[in-house]
């Protein structure tokens, strides 16, 4: 038999279709059936009839929205400056920024509590504000990180020929900079976006449990057995995930002809 | 060259970056519609002056005139001057049509309206999308790019994008357009092209040019006026004719053009002595002197034996296409020579040279000096950023260095000679330079070197940006590293400052 090369692809395609296509199966199997194991739209009915689901949905959609728009405004400038050779002589500044990553997510989270209970924002009393601050902290690496190999790539002239050509500092920032760096902020609000989400050991440790998220109500779900609303829920958020990707591809088409990373 | 229309004017600019000099002491003033080319080798500051004007950088002090109105203070943004960049920097997420109109879009023309009372106002308006349409047809069709518009610029090709970006600047009819090497990323055949082209809209246009290059035959072929730059100064400044005919001394002649330059003495009043012989010219300088002299190899004429000034030997031939160039030795001089005429190689001919095509110019290096050299307590002499070994009894005949290290003269006084400031001078024949980087005192990178019939003038910079002036038969490169030796018992040495100081 001849080698080829797509013989190379089967490990990862056994991989993919025991850890993704079976789950997402067996993930709209108990979506659509009642716990006695029969064909039923039961969960879809009683998703819509209770106003708390889709007040969760719609409350994990504002974190993530604030979230992914505070993390863009800080790591946007934080990521010119990282780039700029002038206040960045070596990467160890970008290293600084990126080493947080390294840290076991949950006991970064823990320690977040601790010091801002240190510092006198109580997490039980001000639960939204840690929460934000906690999802922000922790997804700011994500945004930095895009933003930055976006902006390396662009040329320090590009920017000269906008202010050379009448632009004022103002206008060169929104008519060259943004646009020019537009695949990097659409990848960055997509890395942000789509996890946070899903996210509820953030919530859950910094707001002790008064910010209830989707990922965390899904969770719920499963811890007390209801696996077939828990799929149902984790479908919808599936769904969203989906058309979320589908709408900033549209966005993210870089000029030399590639995709971002999503 | 006159002052007649004067549009841009540089008074005393400089550039300092941390301790050297990018520009030093730059006076200029452009003429209306002039095609002027800032020309020198990389690093000599031609673009850092092209972006002093542009706005991009701010001179350290000096002034930048426009119309006779100070404009160093102004943003690039406000200046009137648009720039064509080295590479092209498009936007690359704007079409052609769209980098074209970039421009337009911030500019602001002035209307009058009469008000109901009958007085008339000024008030500001944007260009209309039709009067943008027109002038970005019009830009495109100035640089032959017709049915670009709506192309995509990463598909276009590099001469396509530097159209693009030519198009873009003067669609802003600005009053000087400024272009950085605009053709160096162009291969010979499309730059040949393009330096028509862009000739050609100068022309068109009337506006005015300043074009920067390393390219002497890009500057020759387009200006109207040459500016050669080297080390932040500028050399010599004039129309392609007189800065090939007439190179204020060797650095250009040996940058425009191909020279043969060489060490001459005056002898006489109109006459130098080169080549082993006496040669008639028309430049007065001072009896004795010493002298670069530069002659162009299509000057030299070849003669049958006898009839010339001086005997040379004919010993290479190269067949250039037109002419054929000859490379002969007088002595151990060589002599380069272009003529059409074909000779044999190893005959003996004779040389003769018309007395106003001999270019006699001020050695622009006589010797090393370094005038603040001082005696540090080890009574060794420390110049250049090195400390020297010398014969510090030279400073007074006669005198003696104890062995405690007390200077004394024949008069019976003793000095402590510490920290005395004395004057170092060394002949540029006396210095050697070596690649063996331990060999000598010092190291340095060699900035430029200029062949002068049968040796090298070199200059070797150091780290601490001294010069050494170095006379060298052997072939080197520039950029090379290499050390400095000079032999201690040649470095000549004199008092600078009284020496009774430092009595005890």
């Amino acid at each position: 038999m001849k080698f080829r090369r797509k013989y190379l692809s089967i490990p990862y395609v056994l991989f993919l279709v025991c850890f993704v296509v079976i789950p997402v199966l067996f993930i709209v199997y108990y979506a659509f059936t009642n716990k006695g194991g029969q064909l039923s739209i039961d969960n879809l009915i009683r998703f819509f009839s209770d106003k708390t689901n889709v007040d969760v949905l719609l409350i994990s959609f504002a974190y993530a929205i604030i979230n992914t728009f505070i993390c863009l405004l800080i790591g946007y400038p934080l990521a010119m400056v990282l780039a700029n050779r002038k206040y960045n002589k070596s990467s160890v500044l970008v290293m600084l920024f990126i080493m947080p990553m390294w840290i076991n997510f949950i006991i970064r989270t823990s320690a977040t509590r601790d010091v801002l209970n240190w510092i006198g924002i109580s997490t039980g009393a001000h639960s939204e504000l840690t929460t934000i601050i906690g999802l922000v902290y922790n997804y700011l690496p994500f945004v930095v990180l895009p933003l930055y190999t976006t902006m390396l790539k662009m040329d320090r002239s590009q920017i000269e020929a906008s202010l050379d050509l009448g632009a004022n500092p103002f206008h060169t920032f929104f008519k060259t900079i943004i646009p020019m760096t537009m695949p990097g902020i659409v990848s960055a609000a997509t890395m942000v976006f789509m996890p946070t989400l899903s996210s509820y050991v953030i919530s859950d440790i910094l707001s002790e449990y008064n910010v209830v998220l989707f990922g965390s109500y899904i969770d719920l779900y499963f811890n007390q057995a209801d696996w077939n609303f828990g799929s149902f829920m984790a479908l919808i958020m599936l769904l969203l995930i989906g058309l979320s990707v589908f709408i900033t591809r549209k966005f993210s088409k870089d000029d030399r002809g590639g995709r971002s990373i999503w | 060259m006159a002052k007649k229309d004067v549009i841009l004017e540089l008074i005393n600019v400089n550039k300092k970056y941390e301790d050297s000099y990018a520009v030093e002491n730059f006076n200029l003033y452009v003429n209306k519609g002039e095609f002027i080319t800032f020309l020198g080798p990389s690093g000599c500051g031609k673009t850092t002056t092209l972006r002093m004007i542009a706005g991009f950088e701010k001179p350290t002090s000096g002034q930048i005139l426009l119309n006779g109105k100070d404009i160093g203070s102004l943003p690039p943004y406000k200046r009137p001057l648009n720039t064509v960049f080295q590479r092209y920097a498009l936007f690359p997420h704007l079409d052609v049509y769209d980098n074209i109109a970039f421009g337009l879009k911030f500019k602001k023309v002035a209307y009058e309206v009469t008000k109901k009372d009958g007085t008339k106002v000024t008030k500001y308006r944007k260009f209309t999308r039709e009067e943008v349409d027109a002038k970005v047809t019009k830009a495109l069709k100035i640089v032959d790019l017709e049915a670009f518009e709506s192309r995509d610029v990463s598909t276009l090709s590099g001469g396509q994008q530097q159209r693009v970006a030519i198009a873009r600047a003067i669609v802003n009819e600005p009053e000087i357009l400024l272009l950085d090497e605009p053709l160096g990323a162009l291969d010979l055949k499309m730059r040949k092209e393009m330096q028509l082209e862009l000739k050609e809209m100068h022309r068109k246009l009337g506006i005015t040019f300043i074009y920067v290059t390393h390219d002497q035959e890009e500057a020759l072929t387009m200006s109207d006026m040459i500016v050669v730059m080297e080390d932040g100064q500028i050399q010599q400044i004039g129309t392609p004719l007189d800065i090939y005919n007439e190179p204020k001394n060797a650095f250009v002649a040996d940058f425009i053009g191909e020279s043969n330059i060489y060490v001459g003495t005056m002898i006489g009043n109109k006459k130098v002595r080169f080549l082993g012989t006496t040669w008639e010219c028309i430049d007065d300088f001072p009896v004795n002197q010493k002298v670069d002299v530069v002659v162009r190899p299509e000057d030299v004429i070849i003669k049958p034996l006898g009839e010339g000034a001086v005997k040379a030997k004919i010993v290479n031939k190269i067949f250039k296409g037109i002419h054929y160039q000859f490379t002969a030795m007088v002595g151990n001089n060589e002599v380069l020579i272009q003529t059409t005429a074909d000779h044999e190689v190893n005959t003996e001919v004779s040389l003769s040279i018309e007395p106003d095509l001999i270019q006699i110019m001020n050695r622009a290096y006589d010797a090393n000096i370094y005038q603040d050299a001082y005696i540090n307590k080890n009574n060794k002499v420390v110049f250049a950023g090195a400390t020297w070994d010398c014969d510090i009894t030279q400073l007074v005949n006669g005198s003696s260095v104890d062995e405690k290290g007390y200077f004394s003269t024949p008069d019976g006084k003793k000095y402590d000679l510490t920290d005395l400031d004395v004057i170092a001078t060394i002949d540029m024949k006396d210095i050697e330079i070596s690649d063996d980087l331990e060999d000598g005192n010092i190291t340095g990178q060699i900035i430029q070197m200029v062949w002068k019939g049968d040796h090298y003038q070199v200059i070797v910079r150091t780290e601490e940006e001294e010069d050494f002036v170095v006379d060298t038969e052997w072939t080197w490169n520039e950029l090379d590293t290499v050390s400095v030796k000079i032999p201690e018992s040649k470095i000549k040495l004199t008092l600078k400052e009284d020496i009774s100081k430092y009595e005890i």
